[in-house]
């Protein structure tokens, strides 16, 4: 478009929109460039991984050729880590503790999101601000004296012991955003709600849970790949492998033989990784909605 | 709304001689069933991080056999540690340069993502948040991997170019840098998304409003995108300050603290004392040093997210 | 069906703000009431306390001879209707406006009859499966109304429902919802900023200003008799023009001296009424379709003056003429055929048998 016009400019405007239409030229050329190289760099260390799952042990120890190749793409580290019964052991752990962690979170943040967001009581206006400030709390600062409470009520080594602690790392992020959620349902809905004859619980039933779905959802897959991803609790709490989830697991028990078994541990690594990518790739539009809601909404 | 007005429930039920009519039953019960609604959230916060905050602060008075109060000598016998010292040291120089790393080439990548046509927007923000998507311990160990002394694929392209071998892990300072490196690996992608999301919401007409008044791209970015986007940078960073300084999970996999404790972080040297070494009262004590950093941070991320929303309304 | 009567009701907020400051109001079974004022008036807020969303603080509220202060809005037997409709967004048009009776636990047999009979009134049955996102501004204005009318209420409660619809809808909705209070004569209490709105929707129109009630009337009453200075201004548009006038008495007839001069001679059917005023200082009032070119005027009580036009409006079916007179900016409403031109002078005549005169201490007309 505007190149007909310049056509017809006079002489000073079209070099104007000459060097307007060559500068975004440059900057969409630089922005390709920068993009394929943060995508090469990005992609570079799962590629290499997936590269070395499908090498057998021979063929790692070889220093023959990029080690950026497979000439023998074998799928024998997928067996062996799927049969090996200490996996499946930390896959089940690790697939109990979430359901239960997520399934804690959602209904305690959903309910309290609701009544700080629409039943305002005494202290409610803290306790807002005391969730965001409990969101801010790494798990680092915590472990060592959850460690000793944790232990004084007989949990160490135990999934459980992890079930309960977790809860500390999703619920104020999930409460926080559903409060945004929330907040952002228009009051005359809730108005309407009461107008039509609903009680509270039917309001949340019928009106805020279905209306803040894609809130609800983002919540969910942010606790999923929070408790799937968590490495400083289990860490700190369990020693035992059968309670171990996949994260410690297989970073504390794959890594153990004297020749280490690379293929294995790649392989290990990202089968442990695939659930949050999978889900990532299905639902990456809540996933991100969860990821800046922290920061945008409430 | 009747919600705004049942502050003053309590008080105006008793002026009102008893007369607790069905509006202002309605009120209050609904104020006990908001209570009981936020009753676990509160047990959370109360329970698993307000009282184990406390009980750090206890903890680490005591002696190594928390037999007996041992005043402030965990602290004294830190202060005099070197190793103390060094990882005071090294966890500031890998927060400070991990986060202004992470945060100036989120901020390069959403302003590129930003620049090429819609379509292809989705595919490379797809692609290039990844790193973020995986769980880090697993990641990291891939990294470890690619660090391996005699099996480097780093160091194999590195070999392409001339470039001679590095010892990623064997000497401190590379040690320092390949940590760095896997955590602006990680969390390079967090700041593009949160910075994409903000410059999308910088209204177009600004910045043509902007070229109107002869902004070059420069100005348009210094006078129109920074101060739009001031707010969200200050909360990002300060944000990723607090979870960077108090990471544990890379250091863990990729060093260990090695070599020689050289390379330890306060979260990871916290676990090696309190935990690995059994003398948890000294443990708390060098977590508890995270506390007066991250409140401040803490209290910086709170300010600009007031603001933020008094902005928003 | 029921009549609602307002006795008295204040609302105070904390820090002891007076929303509404003690008003009552009568509204008779099958009535359709306006509450009109400038936004903060208080005319939501009595809306709102009549359908129980708001707290009264003093006074009461009775719908159908029962008081219904002390109960909760879903058993108050009212419907409402939103200015931004407050559909549920999850929720198919059919399943919006069944909503409120499946939470009464109606048949379902019951609730399909209702639900397509709204519908037909409404004209929106081929709507009934889609989700209010898919339908346009009058689209989700015809629902919101549906789920008032399926419940078949004792009353419908309407906050501005119209002003989220541009110019040519809100005419034609305003239209739609007299249609459909013309047959379900259900008692309706409407509130609007427009006065335009509530003119036209209005059996009687109840104006409020700072929380208090100005006047109450039906349209044409209003807009002839006003009471007070306040209703006087904010009813009719271009709005009417005002200006500070003396009350003289001069040779067994009232005049008004303007500043500038000119002089009104009071006509006589109106000495009786403007009699206590003589000697004071008055607001004159009149409206600018009072205020034309003489030929239009061929009748007593008329006063020809020359005045210079600042801005001219062209209408269509007339001419509005601007033009400044002591610091006030005065509006005529002429004939379109009759030339004028900015800064060109040109003869207005004031009806004076339309003359309003008002008492500048109390705001009270005379």
């Amino acid at each position: 478009m505007s190149a007909t016009t310049a056509g017809e400019a006079p002489k000073g405007i079209y070099h104007l929109a000459g060097s307007l239409r060559k500068e975004r030229r440059w900057a969409l050329l630089t922005a390709y460039i920068s993009l394929v190289i943060a995508a090469i760099i990005f992609m570079a260390p799962p590629f290499y991984m997936f590269i070395t799952s499908l090498k057998g042990s021979g063929e790692i120890a070889s220093q023959i050729g990029s080690p950026w190749l497979v000439r023998d793409p074998t799928l024998e580290n997928y067996t062996a880590i799927i049969f090996n019964p200490l996996f499946q052991r930390f896959m089940f752990n690790s697939i109990v503790i979430t359901l239960f962690v997520v399934a804690l979170t959602m209904v305690i943040s959903i309910l309290a999101a609701f009544a700080l967001a629409r039943m305002r009581f005494f202290g409610s206006q803290v306790l807002a601000t005391g969730v965001f400030l409990t969101y801010l709390v790494p798990d680092t600062l915590l472990f060592i004296p959850l460690y000793q409470i944790v232990g004084g009520l007989g949990l160490l080594n135990s999934i459980w012991g992890l079930i309960l602690v977790y809860p500390t790392l999703t619920v104020p992020f999930c409460t926080w955003i559903m409060i945004g959620y929330f907040t952002s349902i228009p009051k005359e809905l809730d108005e309407a709600a009461l107008i039509d004859g609903a009680s509270w619980s039917q309001m949340l039933l019928r009106i805020f849970i279905p209306v803040a779905l894609p809130g609800i959802i983002a919540a969910t897959i942010f606790a999923f790949t929070v408790s799937w991803a968590a490495f400083v609790y289990p860490t700190a709490f369990v020693t035992t492998p059968d309670q171990m989830p996949l994260t410690i697991g297989v970073v504390s028990q794959l890594v153990r033989a004297d020749t280490f078994a690379w293929g294995q541990i790649m392989a290990g690594a990202l089968v442990a990784a695939l659930p949050p990518v999978v889900i990532y790739a299905f639902l990456m539009d809540y996933y991100i909605a969860g990821l800046t809601a922290g920061a945008t909404k409430g | 709304m009747v919600a705004d007005g049942s502050h003053a429930l309590g008080g105006m039920a008793s002026r009102d001689r008893g007369r607790a009519n069905a509006m202002q039953r309605f009120a209050r019960r609904r104020s006990t069933i908001a209570f009981l609604m936020t009753l676990p959230l509160l047990a959370i916060i109360v329970g698993l991080v307000a009282y184990p905050a406390a009980y750090a602060i206890y903890l680490s008075t005591l002696n190594r056999r928390m037999t007996a109060f041992a005043g402030t000598l965990n602290f004294e016998l830190l202060f005099e540690s070197d190793t103390f010292w060094m990882v005071a040291f090294q966890s500031c120089f890998f927060a400070i340069t991990a986060v202004v790393l992470k945060a100036s080439i989120g901020f390069w990548l959403a302003h590129m993502l930003h620049h090429i046509p819609d379509k292809g927007q989705r595919k490379w923000r797809g692609m290039l948040l990844v790193p973020w998507v995986i769980p880090p311990a697993l990641s990291t160990l891939g990294w470890w991997w690619m660090f391996d002394p005699s099996y480097s694929s780093i160091n194999w392209l590195l070999a392409v170019i001339s470039v001679p071998e590095v010892p990623w892990l064997g000497h401190h300072w590379w040690a320092r840098i390949a940590i760095i490196m896997v955590n602006v690996w990680i969390g390079a992608p967090f700041f593009m998304i949160m910075y994409l999301a903000a410059l999308k919401s910088v209204p177009e007409q600004l910045y043509e409003a902007a070229m109107i008044d002869g902004a070059s791209s420069f100005q348009r970015l210094r006078y129109v995108t920074l101060p739009m986007m001031a707010n969200i940078i200050s909360i990002t960073v300060l944000f990723s300050l607090i979870v960077t300084f108090a990471n544990y999970d890379i250091v863990r996999v990729l060093t260990n603290g090695g070599p020689r404790d050289l390379t330890h972080v306060f979260a990871s040297y916290a676990f090696q004392v309190g935990i690995l070494s059994g003398n948890i009262p000294r443990g708390a004590a060098v977590s508890l040093f995270m506390f007066p950093i991250l409140a401040l941070c803490a209290f910086f991320v709170l300010r600009s997210v007031t603001r933020r929303n008094k902005e928003q309304m | 069906m029921a009549e609602v009567s307002v006795r008295k009701v204040v609302k105070a907020y904390e820090g002891n703000v007076q929303a509404v400051k003690g008003i009552d109001l009568e509204i008779a079974d099958h009535e359709f009431v306006v509450l009109v004022g400038p936004s903060g008036c208080g005319k939501s807020t009595t809306l709102r306390m009549i359908a129980g969303l708001e707290e009264i603080t003093s006074g009461e509220i009775a719908i159908g001879g029962t008081v219904v202060n002390d109960i909760p809005p879903r058993d108050r037997d009212i419907a409402m209707v939103f200015q931004n409709y407050a559909l549920y967004p999850h929720m198919s048009v059919y399943e919006n406006m069944a909503f409120g009776l499946t939470l009464r636990k109606f048949p379902k047999a019951e609730i399909a009859k209702r639900v397509n009979n709204a519908a037909r009134i409404l004209d929106i049955e081929p709507l009934l499966e889609r989700k209010p996102k898919a339908l346009s501004g009058g689209q989700r204005q015809r629902v919101a109304m549906g789920r008032a009318i399926v419940r078949d209420p004792k009353v419908f409660l309407f906050d501005e429902p119209l002003s989220n619809l541009d110019a040519k809808l809100r005419v034609q909705m305003r239209t739609e919802i007299k249609k459909v209070h013309q047959k379900v004569r259900t008692t309706t209490v409407y509130v609007t900023h427009d006065q335009v709105e509530a003119m036209t929707l209005a059996d009687r129109v109840v104006v409020m200003n700072h929380g208090i009630i100005e006047q109450v009337g039906p349209p044409q009453e209003l807009y002839h008799h006003p009471r007070t200075r306040f209703v006087a201004g904010f009813i009719g548009s271009p709005a009417m023009n005002f200006f500070p006038a003396r009350m003289e008495n001069g040779s067994g007839a009232l005049r008004l001296n303007l500043p500038n001069g000119i002089v009104l001679p009071v006509p006589a059917d109106r000495t009786a009424r403007y009699q206590g005023a003589a000697g004071r200082e008055v607001l004159f009032g009149i409206r600018p379709e009072h205020l034309t070119e003489p030929k239009n005027l061929e009748r007593d009580n008329i006063a020809v003056f020359d005045v210079t036009p600042e801005v001219i409006e062209p209408m269509g079916m007339e001419t509005l003429v601007h033009f400044w007179m002591q610091g006030a900016e005065i509006c005529a409403r002429i004939d379109p055929t009759t030339p004028a031109e900015p800064g060109v002078p040109m003869p207005l005549a004031a009806d004076l048998n339309h003359m309003h005169v008002i008492d500048p201490e109390s705001g009270m007309v005379l």
